[in-house]
């Protein structure tokens, strides 16, 4: 076993355990900070791996803008400090969960055990590389994918926005 | 590299990390003291009063560590780690040497980034965990501030790694020329203003308002875990002035030859944290409308179009 090994082992301990904990934790705002040890873990392996701008990228924009988000969001409910019982569920969609859970785990280790050999091996993808392929090759998809999400924001702010907010409303109301 | 030159390295990391947010303390003491017409600490140690924050450390350190009953007890006392030890790894990766950081990494531009947006995480746990009304209000407020200044920090930052084509701080630094001192002025302008607000410093202190929310998320915290994030605002100051220094003021590059690189780096470093403290004099703190006003109307439109400039000037060779 080399360091290589040990290192991506620790991570990806480290991903699961945190991963488990935060799906299993009553604590609401302990979920989200499970979530950042299980992020830590899996930009731990992308560094092992040798993908160094994506483990980067993925601790910069997950864990500093969306889980910060996500406390924001949180720090706005009711969530109390303590665990949340408000939100238990019964013991069969305890279990329903369990098994899903394990059924797409299940899954994913037969697509993907097989096509690993067992050591791993380091393959450092230059940032000047992911450049190139994002925005050479890839580069249409990237666009779509963004305005995508743009599409996501503005969908998300009409949403958001009243139908009838604004200044007109209030004075029907008092008509 | 040996183990005795890691070990090198990470004992230099420490002691800048232990010494530096210390001698930007005192000096903002004495600095804002003296801008504000009175003395500042004048008799610890006697010269000056330049002992006063090695006699605070003392006094943090007899104090009663309390935790609030109602609190959330882990994360309240793991808070003030979080929010501190990423900036000792974001100091260490900051080279102020020509060819030399404690930790010289290829992505290093991108690893600092990433420490302080962990390190912020710190705050908003404290705020939650405190179980106290202004702490919460405090929290709400930082989160709400990181993430609206976290966008303009980060585009300014790729600014300059699109004008010198890399994201190594050391490579940056090396191809840095007077002529981004005009180039990449409006990024630098956006970068100082957003890292002042990331740190949470007035006039961007709307999170810890101490008039208001008391202390904000800090509130319930008392003796070393409060220093402790007392230190981290420091060595944030630190690391942001470090950082502009290196990126945008050319680090080491200057009228001494090489061999003073560390020494003009540290200056220019210290300028910038100077700075830093005369704008926390100068202005009034901002209101909260006001801060995203300024993050969403002016910095990220001014951070953009100088990726725009950056983007033409490489592109034409400038």
């Amino acid at each position: 076993m080399t360091a290589l090994d040990t290192a991506f082992a620790a991570s990806g301990v480290l991903a699961v355990v945190g991963g488990l904990l935060a799906v299993t934790t009553r604590h609401v705002v302990h979920a989200a900070l499970w979530l950042v040890v299980a992020l830590l873990g899996v930009a731990g392996a992308l560094l092992v791996l040798g993908a160094e701008l994506v483990a980067l990228v993925l601790v910069l924009v997950y864990v500093g803008a969306v889980v910060v988000l996500v406390l924001f969001a949180l720090m706005l409910t009711r969530a109390p400090v303590g665990p949340d019982l408000a939100h238990t569920v019964g013991p069969w969609r305890r279990l329903g969960s369990g098994l899903l859970g394990l059924a797409s785990a299940g899954l994913l280790a037969t697509v993907l055990v097989p096509l690993a050999d067992g050591t791993v091996q380091r393959a450092d993808v230059g940032s000047q590389q992911v450049a190139g392929q994002l925005f050479g090759t890839w580069v249409w998809p990237f666009e779509l994918l963004s305005l995508l999400l743009l599409a996501a924001l503005v969908g998300a702010l009409a949403v958001a926005r009243r139908p009838d907010a604004g200044a007109p409303s209030r004075r029907r109301g008092a008509s | 590299m040996t183990l005795l030159e890691a070990a090198l390295r990470a004992v230099a990391a420490l002691a800048a990390f232990l010494v530096l947010p210390l001698l930007v303390g005192q000096a903002e003491h004495k600095v804002m003291a003296h801008m504000q017409g009175r003395l500042g600490p004048m008799y610890a140690g006697g010269f000056h009063g330049w002992a006063q924050l090695v006699a605070d450390g003392v006094k943090f350190l007899q104090k009663e560590d309390v935790t609030p009953a109602a609190a959330d007890r882990w994360v309240f006392r793991l808070a003030p780690a979080v929010a501190l030890v990423p900036y000792l790894l974001a100091l260490a990766l900051v080279p102020v040497h020509p060819g030399l950081a404690a930790v010289d990494v290829p992505g290093s531009v991108l690893l600092v980034l990433a420490a302080t947006s962990v390190g912020a995480l710190g705050t908003l746990m404290a705020g939650w965990s405190s179980a106290n009304k202004y702490s919460l209000i405090g929290g709400l407020r930082a989160a709400a501030q990181l993430v609206s200044y976290e966008l303009p920090l980060v585009l300014a930052v790729a600014s300059v790694a699109l004008a010198g084509g890399s994201l190594s701080l050391v490579a940056l630094a090396d191809a840095w020329s007077p002529w981004w001192l005009l180039w990449q002025l409006p990024g630098a302008v956006v970068f100082l203003v957003a890292g002042a607000a990331e740190l949470q410093r007035p006039p961007f202190d709307m999170p810890v308002a101490d008039a208001e929310l008391v202390m904000g998320a800090w509130t319930e915290y008392t003796g070393l875990r409060f220093a402790f994030f007392l230190l981290a605002e420091y060595a944030g100051i630190v690391v942001v002035s470090l950082l502009f220094a290196v990126l945008w003021l050319g680090g080491w590059h200057g009228p001494v030859p090489d061999a003073l690189g560390w020494l003009w780096t540290l200056l220019k470093g210290l300028a910038v944290a100077l700075v830093v403290v005369w704008v926390r004099v100068a202005w009034p703190r901002l209101r909260e409308d006001q801060l995203q006003r300024l993050a969403w109307l002016w910095l990220v439109p001014l951070a953009l179009a100088q990726l725009v400039l950056t983007g033409t000037g490489v592109v034409l060779g400038w």
